[in-house]
This record gives C-alpha cells, structure tokens and sequence, in this order.
C-alpha cells in the first residue's frame, strides 16, 4: 500500500507535477498559489524558479514545453491576466511537451484585489479547464492533466480555488514517472504565429475543443453519484464537498472538466433527475452553457456569484434551517495591520504626517491605506501606482501631483512597475516614486525576487542593484534614504514632491519578518514621562497599547526595538534598552 | 465527528497548533480535513483555522452550531467565534489580551468580562498559557500550553500527541513544547 500523508492542496499540486515528471516550473508569487513552487523547489528533479512576472513565467514553461518537457506554470487569478498575451496565443500553438497552467482564484477575496473566474478565460481561450475537489484528486488529476495536454496537443488550465489551495486532506503518494523528452521538430506552421499559420490553428483550436466536449463524458475525472433522483446537482470543485455534507442522500454529477463541457453526460444526468441544481461559485459558467442547450437548471437565482459556498448555506435554501445556536457577538473589529517593525510604518507615518497622498500597489503596503495611516488612496492591480500618479500629472498638470507620490514595493517594482518608470522618463514626468524595498516579497509570505540575490531553490546570484536599474531607464535622481531615518526621509519626501523633476526614492530596510534577522532591542515607556498625548498611538503599531491609567505601554514580546516610536514621542518616554 | 476550531491574532501560530492536531487525527486513522489562512488575512488580523476528523469528511471547514471545540488564543477572538458553538461545545481560551487598533485608536472599547460572559452560556476552559511558558523559559510556546488543556477535551493519549508535537515543532524546540504541552495537560 502506498504511504499515505496530509497535504496541503497546493502541496499536493507540487507532488502531482513531481509525480508526472514534470522538468521544469515556473511562477510569480501569489495567494493563494505561492506555496506550490515552494514545495516544487525542494524536489531535486524539478527546475523551479521565480520569474519577475506571470506573463514571463508562462512563456518560460512554454519555452520548455515547445522544447520537449513537461512544464508547469504556476500563478493567481489575477495574475493570468498579466499572463493571458501568451495565454491566448499558445492556445493555438499547443505543446511539445505537455504544458499545465495551475491558477488559483480567491472566491471570498482573502488576499486579492477582485473575484475574477478563470472558468471564463478558460472558455475565452478556448482550453481545457481542470478542477479538482480535494489534496488527492489535486495531485491525481494533475497527473491526468499532462496526458489530456499531450494527447489533444493543448496547454491545459489546472483551476484551483484558495479553499483547496489553503486546505489539508489525506492523499497518498505515488513515484515520479520519468517522461522522455519529445524529439523536436521544426514546425513553422505550428509554433510560427504569423497570419498565414495563426488562420490555420484557429481551425485547429476549434476542431480540438469541439471533440474534447465529446470525448470528455468518458473522461475519469467526471462522476455520477446516483441517489435520490428527485434531487440532483452539477458541482466541481470545492463546491462539490459543501455538496455531499448538506444533501448526502442527493444524487451528484462531479465534474472534474469544466470547460469544455461534457454534454452528453449533463444531458444524461439532467433527464435522470426531477430537479437539478448547479452548484458553482462565482460566475454562472456551467449553469449558463446548459440552459442554452434548451435543459432546465436551477442555479444563480438560487446562490450568490460572490463569495465562498458553504454547505450552510445550501442547507438552508433546501430546508429553510439556520444550523446557528448562539447569537452572533458584536465585537470589535480586527483587521489585517501592519507587524511591529514593519519598515512601511516609518513612510507611512511620514507621509501622513506631511499630508501626501500615495497612489498605492499590490502588498502588505496596501495597509497603509486604513487608519491611523490613512496615506494610500489607490490600488488597481501590480504595478499600477508609478502609472496611476504618471496620468495624474499629465491630466491635470505638475502643480497637481505635488502633494502626491507613488508607493510600491520592491517585488512588485521589479513585476511590472519598471515598465511604468520608463514610461515616466521617456514621457517627461515630475512625479515622484517611492520604491519601499524591504528585500522580500512580503505579503506571499517572503519569497525572494531577481533583486534579493537569491532564487527560488536557495542559491546564490546577482542581486540587481534597483537604484542602479532606475538610473539606467534614465532617471537622473535616485535617492536611498533607510526606511527608519524619519528625518531623512520627511526631508527628502518634500524636496521630491515640490521639485520638478523625476524622483525615485528607494526607502531601504528589511521586513521585519525575514528568517534570521535579529532584534537586540527593544522599545520602552518610562510612565513617568509619558504624558498620554498618544502621538506614539498614532503610528498604528500593534505593540503599543494603553495602560488603564491611559499611560502608554510597549508589549515587550511583539516588540522588536525599531525605535520609530521613539521618534513621535516629544516627552522623551520611550527609549530602547536590550531585549 | 469532532469539529475544531482554532483562533487567534494573526501570528500566533494558530496555523502550527492545528497542523499537530490534524496529524494526531491522521495517526490515529480517521479522515481529517484542515482549512488554513494564508496572505494578507494573517496579518495581525483574526485568523481562524478549521480542524475536521471522523469516518469520512466532506467540507473543510466547519458550520456555525457545530463546533464541539474552539481554542483561543486570545479572549477577544473566543468572543467573536462562540456562535459556531454547538450548545454543549468546550472553549478553550488562553487568558490574554491583544487590543485590535480599532481600540488601540479609541474608536472602539475592548470589552470587559469576557470569560465570565461566556462560561455562562458555555463550558469554559481559561489558562494563562503565556505566564507557564515564560516561567517554562520561552514565553513563544505558549501555544503547546493550550493545546495541552484542550488536548484533554478533544481525546488521544498524552503519548500519541507529544509524538506528533515532537514530530512538528522545530528539533531546538521539542523539549520545551513538551514540557509546555505538559503543563497545559496536567491542568485544570
């Protein structure tokens, strides 16, 4: 019998791709899909890597693919739209090897900026859509996957959900398959997207899906659970276990394939049943393609298109029952905030204090937009702030942006946010950008980047030099100022922002919570001094609360002796000492 | 089925103390589901964590009504997760207070009493886990505490949980997390 474990479903996604053979992957962080190439990289016949973007780490695995390998790219929802220039287009070349893209949604908006549904851009693309239920059926039908990839000569879309990303079950493990290279071959028809050939695969495209939607009701990853015929549902995913927990009696057609349908197998399942019930989060994908076949579904005008499922809610629109037994508390909120020594505090609290608005990025620095910061007032998508402020100026002039900057991290920086600085330099800017480089990908849960001198499996390499990188497009100031010298930084901020010309501030100091870092001190208050004006309070650090009395106090675990607070207290209170 | 719920402030390693829980279950041979929180909900923010195990487990995450145990590791979060109580469910609550900046700021009150209010309504179980682990020397394994009290309410041998703690926690740390999970277990 084989070992059996409990995985992660993003750990389970990584062991699939082991299992299957698969040579080389490529990914951008991002949750909930981070931890796939994290698993990926501790196997030693795997190439894993970071690529600075999506859009780059697609091509990447295409790159290997064309060349004969298994390859796998890995990224979220969000981050296929960064990809989907080489999406659409390697829908037409297909594979050498087989090629799976893993995406992972966030239906409830965990850590994300929307609710997109990959389903769609499946559907759009014209590529097969893949959905497992669990840990098991994720490293089983990623296996599966790679043989449709290469069978029907298609990149495949693995479709994850951070409900299974994020979730544990038992899954027992199989050996790696070793996959002999292809042979290549030069195919300019094939793989040469020039209008002459692009004509001829969109018919191939075309042919393909349409004898996947027939093959795919033979397909194994599908299911019929008969039970109760009188009440049916068409699930996938998650969805299929909030399913089974509120109407186990209930008779169920799983789908493993969700794009493209498989036909005959709905039709068959739909005439079985008295009623039947499309069960799916988000967008109404399946539900749709099946009443355009002319059949009666129950669907959306049942359950909502946002947010998780749960089997809670579908036992309560099937028996009217609430499962609740105690009153909901009304509490305090606790939102997300920024960690104790966190180097975003410092230029937050200094912009804040200068009255700046920042047009924000995607990070844990996108906290700086919520109280007592309150600096950021933009967050579209990676990269957008250095762009956002660049079409603020050119509406409405220099004098407009002068009490705005751009904020945006150093992984994201180096993601899509250079492209937005050479727009700036080339079309003659006066903004100022402000790049917080705290050597990590935060927010993901510290990944390292092509500027932190380390990859993905650990080794060493040339770390770019940002400052040197935003001089080379052509900006002529560049500044480094530390994150922590709240001097410095409040001088150099309001020279930035009057002047005229082009700035990039590179604010420099480590996240806090990088491994190995080491905090000798920590922050104080002497009660005698403190004259609880809460000048400190307002800097937002979870480490400084009140006494009863209304003095300050500094929680000596959670504090990790930055000294910013120091900074703010006029009285001379607080001070560091050693931890 | 036991249903468990595991809460706390983002950083607190209410991730760790359900990953031990759910490797007990999977050694003892019963299905087990975890659901975890990753990104930008862990931090400081309130994080919860579900543990499911039994013959056959379906949704990973667990219902309101039906927990039949809730560990905090901090007052204020046991508050706003009592309603997934079912009527004769065990909180095991680790005394100790975290203001959210919704307080820290003024805009809000951290509310007084908050485990005598609920030890009304509930089975209540309050330890101090910080102040045994600082005494044990290491006030971070407080966690291991905890999970010793609740580990009583939630079943399996004394042995059975410190081989999965001793095969989770960091190599440097086993020591003190058994000697913290002791201390957790041998109380009342």
């Amino acid at each position: 019998m084989s070992e059996k474990t409990i995985m992660l479903g993003n750990e389970a996604i990584a062991r699939g791709a082991w299992e299957a053979g698969v040579k080389l992957s490529s990914a951008y962080p991002g949750t909930p899909s981070t931890e796939i190439s994290e698993y990926l990289a501790k196997y030693a016949e795997v190439y894993t890597e970071w690529a600075p973007n999506e859009k780059v780490a697609l091509e990447v695995a295409a790159g290997g693919s064309i060349a004969g390998s298994r390859t796998l790219a890995c990224m979220k929802h969000v981050g296929l739209n960064v990809a989907s220039d080489p999406l659409y287009t390697l829908a037409y070349t297909g594979v050498g090897g087989g090629l799976v893209i893993v995406v992972a949604d966030d239906p409830g908006i965990a850590s994300s900026q929307n609710e997109q549904d990959t389903r769609m851009i499946g559907r759009s693309a014209h590529l097969p859509v893949i959905e497992p239920s669990d840990s098991m059926e994720a490293k089983e039908y990623l296996k599966y996957a790679f043989e449709l990839s290469e069978q029907y000569d298609t990149p495949v879309i693995f479709r994850t959900t951070t409900k299974l990303s994020h979730s544990q079950s038992i899954v027992s493990l199989s050996d790696r398959v070793e996959i002999a290279d292809k042979a290549y071959e030069r195919q300019v028809p094939k793989y040469v997207m020039m209008p002459a050939s692009a004509i001829g695969r969109h018919k191939v495209v075309e042919a393909r899906e349409d004898k996947m939607a027939v093959d795919s009701s033979a397909f194994p990853i599908n299911r019929v659970e008969y039970g109760d015929k009188k009440l049916g549902f068409i699930t996938s995913g998650v969805a299929y276990q909030y399913v089974k927990e509120a109407a186990p009696e209930a008779s169920v057609l799983k789908l493993g394939i969700v794009n493209p349908l498989p036909r005959k197998l709905i039709e068959e399942f739909v005439s079985s049943c008295e009623t039947v019930y499309v069960f799916e989060e988000l967008e109404p994908v399946i539900e749709e393609q099946i009443r355009s076949w002319g059949l009666s579904v129950k669907g959306k005008e049942c359950f909502t298109k946002q947010g998780e499922y749960s089997a809670n809610m579908l036992r309560l629109h099937l028996t009217g029952e609430e499962t609740q037994v105690f009153p909901k508390a009304d509490v305090p909120a606790r939102p997300p905030i920024l960690c104790p020594g966190c180097p975003h505090r410092s230029v937050f609290a200094v912009l804040n204090k200068l009255k700046i608005h920042a047009a924000g990025d995607i990070g844990c620095y996108t906290l700086g937009a919520v109280a007592p910061l309150n600096v950021i007032d933009t967050t579209v998508c990676m990269g957008s702030s250095i762009s956002l402020l660049h079409g603020m100026e050119k509406a409405r002039g220099k004098e407009y942006i002068k009490n705005w900057v751009a904020t945006i991290g150093d992984s994201t920086f180096l993601h899509t946010g250079i492209n937005s600085l050479i727009n700036m330099v080339y079309n003659k800017a006066s903004g100022t950008v402000m790049i917080l480089d705290n050597r990590t990908t935060g927010m993901t849960g510290h990944q390292e980047h092509a500027a932190t001198g380390k990859t993905l499996k650990g080794e060493q390499t040339y770390a770019i030099d940002l400052s040197e990188l935003c001089r080379s497009v052509g900006v002529k100031r560049v500044i480094e100022v530390d994150s922590f010298d709240v001097k410095a930084l409040e001088k150099t901020v309001k020279e930035s922002v009057l002047g005229d010309e082009l700035t990039v501030i590179i604010c420099k100091a480590p996240c806090a919570l990088i491994k190995g870092l080491k905090f000798p001190n920590r922050c104080v208050c002497d009660t005698e001094k403190c004259k609880k004006c809460g000048a400190c309070l307002k800097i937002g650090c979870p480490a400084i609360t009140k006494n009863p009395d209304g003095t300050v106090k500094i929680d000596e675990t959670m504090c990790n002796g930055c000294g910013l607070c120091e900074n703010y207290c006029k009285f001379g209170a607080i001070s560091k000492v050693a931890r | 089925m036991m249903n468990i719920m595991v809460v706390g402030v983002g950083g607190q390693g209410t991730l760790l103390t359900s990953r031990i829980i759910g490797k007990t279950a999977l050694m003892a041979g019963y299905d087990v589901k975890l659901s975890e929180v990753h990104g930008m909900a862990q931090r400081g923010g309130s994080v919860v964590t579900f543990v499911r195990f039994g013959e056959k487990v379906f949704e990973p995450t667990v219902e309101e009504g039906s927990v039949d145990v809730l560990i905090s590791f901090e007052r204020l979060e046991a508050q706003r997760y009592a309603h997934f109580m079912k009527p004769d469910g065990k909180i095991i609550v680790n005394d100790c207070r975290i203001d959210p900046m919704t307080v820290v700021i003024g805009a809000k009150t951290y509310p007084e009493g908050i485990i005598e209010e609920l030890s009304e309504s509930h089975e209540l179980h309050a330890i101090d886990g910080g102040k045994i682990a600082k005494e044990l020397g290491n006030s971070k394994v407080l966690n291991s505490v905890v999970l010793g009290l609740a580990a009583k309410y939630i079943g399996f041998s004394e042995e059975d949980w410190i081989k999965t703690l001793t095969a989770t926690v960091p190599p440097k740390t086993v020591d003190i997390n058994v000697s913290a999970f002791k201390a957790g277990f041998g109380s009342n």
